[in-house]
């Protein structure tokens, strides 16, 4: 596997407070990379080291082969961040946008012309095309902010929460294009606090608490670290009555059967079970909880800010 | 991983295409900014409107309001073009802080930070279009200047030479101003702080000889830049004698500007990415 990401003991300290501790992690190239955990983990942080915005204190990181310090410029030929604030010029349209991203890019006035012209089209903003930016919608925005990182497709990609703020529908139009994107071929790295998001997307998970990763692996491997399926009372709407994890044996399922019997809402008309794969819900509760048995649970929150 | 089949029609990006950057010519990133900055300026209509309004309603009041108290004559106007001029310059000029403190509070200068160019061009796109801007606010004070009687009395040299030292301020300010929007939290504060800088020219030999002060004050109006800068201006229009002014004017233009230009490369440095 080649890597396109290699962070070894990366650490971070604002003032006194360590917002990385000893990062490790690896990306093959290609693959798509979440990187999951509540506000304040240090996800930006990492996003920031890895994308050159920022030095790290000690360890090191190369992304597309080469040390994000020594030499920043070579990353920074190779990468494209798509941030949490939305890096577009307001005053300016969105094709000015494309276009000055277009010569920024290194290419001349008829290829970023060419260039903006299907990205408008692609990501669907013609009609707005000629529009200042300060009149667009948030979703609007963050499809400009994606097409402007793909005005020269880099081979690794950093999205940083690329759809926190945003409604159903414009969430689902940009996962289509980040598949889309991996589909290509190009690494993307992104940082989410939605789970499904992650699960959605990528090929591998790493879940980061206070600094450090507490978990990682792919969807499947890390809800299988929590053993077997979750039997569920549902009522008539579908809304969950009961949720009763089993170890996943025959005996285990019954077991659990056998305490929804006794569930007074089991009997009511409507009410019926369905049994599924744990979910990474149940996954990150668990790893966080087991991790430091503190009273601040950061997966409340997390889960709680799922809306 | 299953692709969800979106609205749209080709695939944004094909595996292909996958490549680095090209390496930019030299000040190519320079061109962009600048040519940002001036079509920002354009759409900025207030502002704009500001720039070429402020400098004519400045003109008239002091020609025919306090004119006509300060040299019954009716001479006030030679005396008082290169005080509006600065004057104006300063106000145009500040805008500047305002500009650069909102791309430092927006995500769009961590986009310019993650490619291969070198960032501070932002700046120099800035500055580069204040400039041009103020110039043309200078060419209006100028014009309205000649319709309400001022009579110059240079030759070219005298013309090129009052351009360049109106230039040479412009460019000095507005790199101190473009400083100042670095080290100011927010938009707000950035043009909060500028203000101060705008009553220099009150403190000088703008609007009144500087012998009409008080004492105290004589001694701040002669050792700040402003009035070395403005009896430049008119001894190189008006002809009246330049005595050592050209000099302290250039030197007091040559270090604001390696002030601005280091204080604004350290601020550039630390704050960005910064947030």
């Amino acid at each position: 596997m080649t890597t396109a990401i290699e962070v070894h003991g990366l650490g971070k300290r604002f003032g006194r407070q360590a917002v990385l501790d000893g990062l490790d992690l690896a990306v093959a190239e290609g693959s798509v990379f979440a990187l999951l955990g509540p506000n304040g983990a240090g996800k930006t942080t990492t996003i920031n080291i890895l994308t050159t915005l920022v030095r790290p204190d000690s360890g090191t990181a190369r992304v597309a082969g080469y040390d994000v310090t020594a030499e920043p410029d070579a990353v920074r030929a190779r990468i494209s961040l798509t941030g949490q604030q939305a890096a577009v010029d307001e005053v300016l349209s969105g094709r000015e946008n494309l276009l000055m991203l277009g010569r920024l890019s290194g290419l001349d006035a008829k290829g970023a012309r060419a260039r903006a012209g299907e990205l408008l089209e692609r990501f669907d903003l013609v009609d707005a095309a000629k529009r200042p930016v300060k009149t667009y919608s948030g979703g609007m925005r963050r499809r400009l902010d994606l097409a402007l990182s793909l005005v020269v497709p880099t081979p690794v990609l950093f999205l940083d929460e690329p759809t926190t703020g945003l409604d159903t529908r414009s969430r689902l139009e940009l996962w289509a294009v980040i598949a889309e994107i991996a589909a290509a071929g190009a690494t993307v790295f992104l940082t989410t606090q939605y789970l499904e998001e992650a699960d959605r997307l990528a090929d591998r998970i790493a879940v980061l608490d206070g600094g450090r990763l507490v978990a990682e692996g792919t969807a499947a491997e890390l809800k299988a670290r929590i053993g077997g399926d979750v039997v569920e009372l549902r009522g008539p709407d579908d809304e969950v009555l009961a949720e009763l994890p089993t170890d996943g044996t025959v005996h285990g399922l019954r077991a659990a059967v056998d305490e929804l019997d006794r569930h007074a809402a089991s009997a009511a008309p409507g009410a019926h079970v369905i049994v599924r794969r744990p979910s990474l819900d149940d996954v990150f509760l668990a790893i966080t909880a087991a991790g430091h048995g503190r009273d601040r649970n950061p997966a409340t929150d997390l889960i709680a800010s799922k809306g | 991983m299953t692709v969800i089949t979106a609205a749209g029609p080709a695939a944004p990006v094909r595996s292909d295409e996958l490549r680095p950057r090209p390496r930019l010519g030299a000040l190519t990133a320079e061109a962009v900014f600048i040519r940002r900055s001036l079509t920002h300026s354009l759409r900025d209509g207030e502002a704009l409107l500001m720039a070429i309004m402020l400098p004519v309603m400045l003109m008239l009041l002091f020609t025919f309001v306090f004119g006509g108290a300060l040299d019954p004559s009716g001479g006030y106007v030679d005396y008082v073009v290169p005080g509006i001029i600065l004057l104006c310059a300063g106000f145009g000029a500040s805008s500047t802080a305002l500009y650069v403190a909102r791309d430092m509070s927006s995500g769009v200068i961590d986009r310019f930070r993650t490619m291969p160019l070198h960032a501070g061009a932002v700046l120099t796109g800035h500055v580069v279009a204040s400039v041009v801007r103020n110039l043309l606010a200078t060419a209006v004070v100028i014009g309205v200047a000649v319709l309400v009687g001022f009579r110059p009395t240079a030759d070219l040299a005298g013309w090129l030479g009052a351009i360049g030292m109106i230039a040479l301020y412009i460019l000095a300010i507005t790199w101190l101003f473009a400083a100042i929007g670095l080290a100011a939290g927010s938009p707000d504060a950035a043009s909060g702080y500028g203000f101060i800088l705008l009553f220099l020219p009150y403190l000088s030999s703008a609007f009144v000889p500087v012998e009409t002060l008080p004492e105290w004050l004589q001694w701040i109006a002669e050792n700040q830049p402003v009035t070395p800068v403005i009896e430049t201006i008119r001894s190189f229009l008006m002809g009246t004698p330049m005595e050592d002014s050209g000099w302290w004017a250039l030197g007091w233009c040559l270090a604001i500007i390696a002030f601005a230009a280091w204080w604004g490369a350290w601020l550039f440095r630390r704050k960005a990415g910064r947030r």
